[in-house]
């Protein structure tokens, strides 16, 4: 058996929603370099729906292919139902992470909420 | 297919499976029975001995059939504790970058009370021998001292600490895995007492390898079960991996010279394409390493999405980075020649052997070029970098 699922392959070679978008609404960066991992979440918001988003990682295959997904995910929804995604829906949609990769999935949920954080508090500003 | 993880494990050689398959077929008796058609295994493995032994210019009886490489390494480390500790010596030299093989055994005998010293390996991987001699004490009952790392392949002045070893009377063993059939081993010479091989890293099978163990070395047993191997290994013989394990040694100390001269060149080669990729470093002696070990540190990417992208282009390779490891850490070997955490995730290790050739070479230059920069392109890290938001580690 692979390490990984045929939709983690999918999402790491192609991943989607890659890069960065100027004067995003919204920014998240979380993880660290120490660690190994790295994820950068950009927003588009337009009335509270998520219009645009992209991301940039540096780390492992499942975190890139978490990244992708997570992004996918979001991808035209209300900002609200973005804070409700959970790693393990992330997980679940990419038909599972090894055991020892769910942290990679931790932090996609972790990198949307502080880019939809950092989007109430601009919009606070 | 392209591969470059011969440090990992080698393709076995034809007179490696021809030797395997025949006495599976025609040579399976117990060589511990009494009958011509259990002694006839008893002679081939005493053949194999033989010849073993004429590799590393031992004595025939000094010879150990085990497991592989880690079985021998944890049976001369743990014979060495014990003859120690009846004399009240429980002082063990070693370094901070051995196989975990040797590590973790150090670690058990250290929750026993013995005093484990790793020394500092330096930037270059590779210690002073003034280092061992200002560790010795006297109650140091061994030093045990890698002769090739098996991540950045640095080279260890094994003679010259086998020399100061035996000045002071004190047993001296070395992993010697990743060094059997791709460096000259000599247990006179080099001043060995005690040395593991491992077969499937010289074109062997897999499971079987050699401790050499010196005549007055006193061993203890891991595994109590029979006469086999003096006693000091109990369980019967795996006859037809040890006589392709003899092949394959065999094999690779004559090719060693002609092998070598184009592995280096090519190796050579391969270092000096890697070199240009910017913000890189070689980990690692460039003089003082094994003939086909090639590692590097690529700064701003991870070494595990390098690995799957490689792998994607026919490109077989490994990483020290912690998602490879299984472990948060990365490579306990790139830490101990002082990388940073940042650094060491993103590593690559490419060890090549006499089957590749110049156009395999090309071939992994011009993907892992790529890869890093297709990488690099989507790391926040790595843009932070070349902003200036954060500084570079290593150099352009």
């Amino acid at each position: 058996m692979a390490l990984y699922s045929e939709k983690v392959m999918d999402h790491f070679r192609n991943p989607r929603n890659v890069g960065s978008i100027e004067n995003a609404d919204g920014v998240g960066e979380v993880g660290n370099a120490k660690c190994g991992d790295i994820m950068k979440m950009y927003l588009k918001i337009d009335n509270d729906i998520i219009s645009d988003v992209k991301f940039e990682t540096f780390g492992c295959g499942s975190a890139i292919a978490s990244s992708s997904m997570a992004t996918e995910m979001i991808k035209g929804k209300p900002v609200n139902e973005a804070l409700q995604l959970t790693n393990k829906a992330v997980a679940e949609a990419l038909d599972g992470l090894p055991v020892h990769k769910l942290h990679c999935s931790v932090l996609a949920e972790e990198a949307i909420k502080a880019a939809v954080q950092n989007y109430f508090e601009n919009k606070a500003k | 297919m392209i591969y470059a993880d011969n440090a990992a494990t080698t393709q076995m050689s034809r007179a490696a499976i021809d030797a395997m398959v025949f006495h599976m077929e025609n040579i399976w008796g117990n060589p511990s029975s009494l009958y011509e058609f259990g002694q006839k295994a008893q002679e081939a493995i005493t053949s194999a001995r033989a010849k073993i032994a004429a590799c590393i210019n031992a004595a025939p009886a000094e010879i150990y059939f085990t497991s592989g490489g880690s079985e021998a390494d944890n049976q001369a480390i743990i014979s060495a504790a014990k003859a120690g500790a009846k004399k009240n010596k429980r002082h063990i030299i070693s370094t901070a970058f051995e196989h975990h093989a040797v590590l973790h055994t150090l670690e058990k005998l250290k929750r026993e009370g013995f005093e484990v010293e790793l020394l500092d390996v330096h930037e270059n991987g590779v210690i002073d021998v003034a280092q061992v001699e200002n560790s010795i004490r006297s109650d140091t009952c061994l030093v045990t001292i890698m002769f090739a790392n098996n991540e950045i392949g640095t080279v260890q002045p094994i003679a010259e600490i086998g020399e100061i070893c035996r000045a002071e009377k004190i047993p001296f063993h070395t992993d010697a895995v990743q060094a059997a059939g791709h460096l000259p081993l000599d247990v006179q010479k080099q001043n060995i007492d005690a040395l593991s091989i491992s077969a499937h890293k010289f074109h062997g099978p897999k499971g079987v390898g050699v401790l050499y163990a010196r005549k007055n070395f006193p061993l203890v047993n891991l595994i109590e079960g029979g006469a086999q191997e003096k006693g000091k290994r109990g369980g019967t013989e795996n006859v037809p991996a040890i006589m392709a394990m003899a092949a394959a040694l065999s094999e690779s100390c004559a090719n060693m010279t002609a092998n070598n001269k184009k592995i280096l060149r090519l190796r050579n080669k391969l270092i000096d394409g890697l070199n240009k990729i910017p913000y890189s470093i070689l980990n690692g002696d460039a003089e003082k390493r094994l003939p086909g070990n090639v590692n590097f540190c690529f700064e701003g990417i991870e070494g595990e999405s390098l690995l799957l992208l490689l792998d994607d282009r026919g490109i077989c390779a490994s990483s020290g980075s912690a998602c490879t490891s299984g472990s948060l850490d990365p490579s306990h070997v790139l830490l101990a020649i002082g990388r940073p955490h940042e650094i060491a995730h993103g590593s690559l290790r490419l060890s090549i052997d006499e089957n590749i050739s110049d156009n395999d070479v090309e071939k992994i230059i011009s993907a892992v070029s790529e890869v890093v920069e297709y990488l690099r392109n989507m790391s926040p890290l790595w843009k932070d970098k070349i902003s200036g938001k954060k500084n570079f580690v290593l150099k352009g």
